[in-house]
């Protein structure tokens, strides 16, 4: 350990390149860079639901077939999915302070938001590629 | 100081009447939650449509119901106010505007843009529908 006499290494030596000094800034830049994201791709699917409010289902496929549209879909259900799962993450962290509780919630959350994010990009795979 | 230590105190939750900031502050995170919470609406919009006609009128008529066009409201609310609010936060991130008369204005830059992009988005919305 850092504090045995024995060595000759500094604390400072010896906690350096450990703990959140290697990441100290990585799920902190990566909930940025999703909410980057998805500001454009916000604004693409408000206009897309609107463009396509009293589309029946046939009106649907088509939007989905055009591969902008299925293209920026996946992008916004997996920037949306993985944004959501970050911030509750954080929130989760600030709030639940029983250990086993937090990390049941913290695994439950990512574990469903990841299902979910994969159902959204088969169902626009499906319709895609469908006939 | 209460605490007879002279430093300052953090604001005590249950007496202590928030800033419009602080309140704002807040709503970001419920907003936050409240739209992946949404977000499953989204799924089920989505794998409807690929599962078929029937399920998507299905999930087309919980939507277009009075619940579902109630639950919308709240969400497209939420969903202005967390991207008007998040671009601000962004703003703080790159060291700006955090003056408090930078914050006043912004606070209400980001209820004013809410309020109007919700209210637009509804009046085109129903128009379209």
């Amino acid at each position: 350990m850092a504090s045995n006499s024995k060595t000759l290494r500094s604390p400072l030596q010896v906690a350096r390149g450990l703990g959140s000094a290697k990441h100290g800034t990585e799920h902190w830049w990566s909930q940025r860079l999703t909410a980057i994201a998805l500001v454009p791709l916000t604004v693409w699917f408000v206009f897309g639901v609107i463009g396509h409010l009293g589309a029946d289902h046939a009106g649907f496929i088509a939007w989905m077939k055009s591969p902008f549209s299925a293209v920026m879909m996946v992008l916004t259900a997996v920037v949306v999915f993985h944004h959501a799962q970050s911030g509750l993450q954080v929130v989760i962290e600030d709030y639940v302070h029983v250990e086993w509780q937090k990390m049941a919630l913290i695994i439950g959350v990512k574990f469903l938001s990841f299902a979910l994010a994969a159902a959204c990009v088969l169902a626009v795979v499906k319709i895609f590629i469908g006939a | 100081m209460a605490n007879g230590s002279g430093r300052p105190l953090s604001p005590h939750l249950q007496v202590y009447k928030l800033p419009l900031t602080a309140v704002m502050s807040i709503t970001h995170r419920i907003t936050g939650v409240g739209l992946a919470v949404g977000t499953l609406l989204l799924v089920w919009w989505l794998v409807a449509a690929a599962a078929g006609p029937e399920a998507f009128a299905r999930a087309q008529g919980f939507i277009g119901s009075f619940f579902g066009l109630l639950l919308m409201f709240g969400w497209s609310a939420a969903l202005y106010y967390h991207l008007c609010n998040g671009i601000r936060h962004l703003v703080w991130d790159a060291g700006k505007s955090f003056e408090l008369t930078d914050a006043d204005r912004n606070n209400k830059v980001v209820l004013g843009a809410t309020a109007v992009l919700t209210v637009l988005t509804w009046i085109v919305g129903l128009a379209v529908w």
